[in-house]
């Protein structure tokens, strides 16, 4: 039977998210049970604290207002346009409305009913995610005792499905690994290994796995002469085995891979290396699940014998990330993968530029990764931004050993720079005398950054403070850490003053249709995603860390850990989290499409989806911005 | 006693339909379905002139309800060419099409004891009356309200006569599918919305006066 009226109503809904992500069947049935409604300008759609409808709304013409009154006070929250949609969580949380709503000029509304749309919920993963976007606290007040920890509690739906948005499909694993006892000769299990057609054996005792036997094991030792057939598999197993529970998915199997640069992980029942073997996990089935592998990219970077192929294979994994976007894969675990990609190529340049030398490190040292590479979020290519920290050595030694590590980061530098990762304008790179010094000096250095924060002390503290071990000593690393920790403590008054330059950049609020957008220059009306919404996160997320003594550079982690030691704020932290990952992914692919840092967003080409997208990853900024305010007293602080 | 008779003898869906309206009515707006219907027709004599379509939609608490719709196409045996162009409904098309007995059987089912509102109802009222009565089945026992009367109790609007699409544009409502009974169908029930709306804003608005025609006692 035709039905022209909702032929009209499916031909609208079609353009706006979340319908834009159902199937027609399901989006013609939804439009067939569209209530339609009409408000004269301020006529009240629902009251703040009213029982929630059957029905959430989208607008089809005019405008909404939606307001909340505290303490008597009425604030103006949002307004939203045609084809935005509001009044929903109540539905999905099954509460009252926390705020109003009321038409802020003529209005037409189709009310959605509630009942349709959980199952939408449930069977589109697509339209949850939207969801969840749009809900990244969208509507929330900071530190109001009644939302507290209700993000998505009490959501099964949304949980579940948030659930499965993080944890990517799971890894194929062989269930019947092969295994032989200690005593047994390393003949008698290459026997076993040829019969059965595999290319490693697990070494168990009582089917504890205590060691594994490769193919590249008969090789390096058996094949070299150092071990002879009649070994015991003991002698030459590799032990211990790096283990895993039964529940892993392929993002944690290659990362697990990656971190231990092994290529088989032993599945055991409980996930250490004391419990009963289940399973074997190795590369190659990852590659099979995959097809893509950047374990293949960091085997790559390690042959590489040229700072061409280093580049050559960034390339690579920029193609690897733009994949990695496309199939939705959690942004968390594409910057972890991107992160080891470039760490490998540092070390590598690293490596490369000491036998160009010719001449090994005269003592201990660490290369330092700073910024976006030190917090492990960098996608895609930006500026280097590096640092160097040799051991302390005696006044007559200082220089030859100084210019030695210059002559180093000039070469690693020079070959990032050939990588795709261009010259430090700041020239905050380990080439710079500056930045190439030694453990006393940098521990000095820091001391008087927290100790006289003057601007250009903070900023620098705000590069610096990122700081994460690329190549070399970690215990240099531990002690200029410790020190940055120990200062600090001493001296609190230094977290309000970067508590005031993170106050720097206010948040664009989103009003109506308007982003703050850059009203000057080559960037003129493009929305600076990297200053005006990134960066507040991540400036956030630092100076929290700093208080709070964590050792976490990487923005999403901190704001994990911070949810374990603040309990009490645990939504504002979940929402920030939430935030800063749709704006990774957002700046990623703009980078991507675009071709460039993906710094500038033109508002103009963002669809609906990517506005509202956007827009709700506002309010966490204000909120933690906020936060911060309070905390650190930072209207104390004389403008600086 | 000819008349008693042929009540009997009415079909059980014409019953159903008189009962409707033995029962008390509504009295509010709150409590009233309304039917904002529209026909299409191959012209405008009622006597000669034939439906094509109709299409409705209901509105009950002020809502348009969709799944509340009704829309249905006409076999034709009189065919007009001249007005195809208008309406665009060819005698073959691709549309499911009824004939005059199962559309009034339909209709009269859809729209029970609803108060009946049109863009000039006189018309589409008459037009199913004369297909009621080509059927031997007596005339509409529904309310009706005139969108274009209601219209004219807006302040201001007294000696104004306007066409749907005037109208339309004036209330801003976008014209899709005009000349589609669905269509108009549907835009007259948001034009109805709006000047109720406007209707109550202005004034302390009663629900007999929405059937009071314009120029007489109680609005003006």
């Amino acid at each position: 039977m035709k039905n022209t009226i909702s032929e009209r109503i499916f031909d609208f809904l079609k353009n706006y998210p979340p319908f834009n992500l159902i199937s027609n069947a399901t989006l013609i049935e939804v439009s067939q049970n569209v209530e339609i409604q009409y408000f004269e300008k301020d006529q009240i759609i629902f009251s703040q604290n009213d029982n929630p409808h059957e029905h959430f709304y989208i607008i089809y013409q005019g405008s909404v207002r939606l307001y909340r009154f505290v303490e008597n006070e009425k604030h103006i929250l949002d307004i939203c346009d045609e084809g935005d949609l509001f009044g929903l969580r109540p539905l999905i949380m099954k509460e009252n409305y926390v705020m109003g709503a009321s038409a802020n000029e003529e209005t037409i509304l189709y009310g959605i009913p509630i009942a349709l749309f959980h199952d939408i919920i449930l069977n589109y993963p697509k339209v949850s995610q939207f969801l969840i976007a749009s809900f990244a606290t969208n509507t929330r007040e900071p530190f109001s005792e009644k939302h507290k920890g209700k993000l998505f509690a009490n959501v099964s739906a949304i949980q579940k499905i948030e659930h499965g948005f993080s944890e990517i499909q799971s890894a194929n694993y062989n269930k019947n690994p092969i295994t032989c006892s200690p005593d047994t000769t390393v003949q008698t299990a290459c026997i076993i290994m040829t019969k059965n057609i595999i290319n490693s054996i697990i070494v168990t005792e009582n089917d504890i796995p205590i060691g594994i036997i490769t193919d590249k094991d008969i090789k390096t030792k058996i094949g070299t002469g150092l071990y002879k057939i009649t070994n015991k598999v003991s002698d030459i197993m590799n032990s211990p085995v790096v283990t895993f529970h039964q529940n892993i998915s392929v993002a944690e199997a290659q990362i697990k891979l990656l971190k231990h640069k092994v290529s088989h992980l032993c599945i055991t029942k409980d996930g250490t290396n004391k419990s009963e073997i289940v399973g074997i996990l190795t590369q190659q089935d990852l590659i099979l699940t995959q097809g893509n592998s950047p374990s293949l990219l960091i085997k790559e970077i390690k042959n590489a014998k040229d700072t061409e192929t280093l580049k050559h294979i960034r390339t690579k994994a920029s193609g690897l990330t733009k994949g990695y976007l496309e199939q939705e894969i959690p942004i968390y675990f594409v910057t972890k993968v991107i992160s080891e990609i470039n760490t490998a190529i540092t070390k590598k340049a690293i490596r490369l530029s000491i036998s160009e030398i010719g001449k090994e490190p005269p003592v201990k040292f660490s290369w330092l990764a700073l910024g976006s590479q030190g917090r492990k979020e960098q996608l895609l290519m930006t500026d280097q931004d590096n640092a160097l920290v040799f051991e302390n050595v005696a006044p007559a030694q200082y220089n030859s050993v100084k210019n030695y590590f210059l002559q180093l980061s000039e070469k690693v530098t020079e070959k990032l720079n050939i990588v795709g990762f261009e010259y430090c304008p700041a020239n905050i790179m380990a080439s710079n005398p500056k930045w190439c010094i030694s453990l006393e000096e940098w521990e000095q250095q820091f001391e008087e950054w927290i100790t006289d924060p003057i601007p250009e002390k903070i900023l620098l503290s705000i590069i610096f403070f990122d700081f994460e071990l690329i190549y070399g000593d970690d215990s240099l690393y531990n002690k200029m850490a410790k020190s940055v920790f120990k200062t600090i403590e001493k001296n609190q008054i230094f977290l309000s003053f970067l508590g005031k330059v993170t106050l720097d950049n206010p948040p664009p609020l989103g009003f109506f249709k308007q982003f703050l957008v850059e009203d000057n220059g080559e960037n003129k009306d493009s929305f600076d995603i990297k200053s005006r919404a990134i960066r507040p996160l991540v400036d956030g997320a630092r100076i929290l860390s700093l208080h709070h003594n964590l050792r976490v550079n990487n923005t999403i982690a901190r704001y994990e850990k911070l949810m374990e030691m603040e309990p009490q704020n645990s939504d504002l932290f979940e929402s920030c989290a939430n935030a800063f990952k749709i704006l990774l992914q957002f700046r990623t692919s703009q980078g991507l499409t675009n071709n460039d840092n993906g710094k500038f967003v033109d508002i103009n080409s963002l669809n609906k989806a990517d506005r509202l997208k956007l827009k709700s990853c506002f309010k966490p900024i204000k909120n933690v911005q906020e936060a911060i305010k309070l905390r650190f007293k930072t209207s104390q602080i004389p403008q600086i | 006693m000819f008349s008693w008779f042929k009540y009997k003898n009415y079909p059980l869906f014409w019953k159903e339909y008189s009962k409707k309206f033995k029962q008390k009515q509504p009295k509010s707006f709150e409590n009233t379905r309304f039917v904002i219907f529209d026909t299409e027709t191959t012209g405008l004599d009622i006597s000669n002139d034939r439906i094509l379509s109709i299409g409705a939609i209901g509105i009950f608490e002020n809502v348009i309800e969709v799944i509340d719709n009704f829309e249905i196409y006409l076999k034709q045996d009189q065919f007009k060419a001249e007005t195809v162009e208008i309406h665009g409904i060819l005698k073959e098309g691709k549309l499911t099409k009824m004939s005059e007995a199962e559309a009034m059987e339909n209709f009269i089912a859809y729209i029970g004891n609803a108060v009946l509102v049109a863009h000039h109802t006189a018309f589409d009222i008459e037009m199913i009356n004369a297909a009621l009565k080509r059927l031997d089945l007596p005339k509409l026992k529904n309310k009706t309200i005139d969108t274009g009367i209601l219209y004219k109790k807006l302040e201001g609007k007294k000696d104004a006569h306007f066409n749907l699409d005037l109208l339309s544009d004036e209330f801003s409502i976008p014209k899709h599918d005009r000349h589609t009974a669905a269509g108009d169908a549907f835009i007259t029930a948001l034009l109805f919305l709006k000047i109720i709306s406007k209707l109550k804003k202005e004034r302390n608005l009663h629900y007999s006066d929405l059937f009071r025609v314009s120029g007489k006692e109680g609005l003006m």
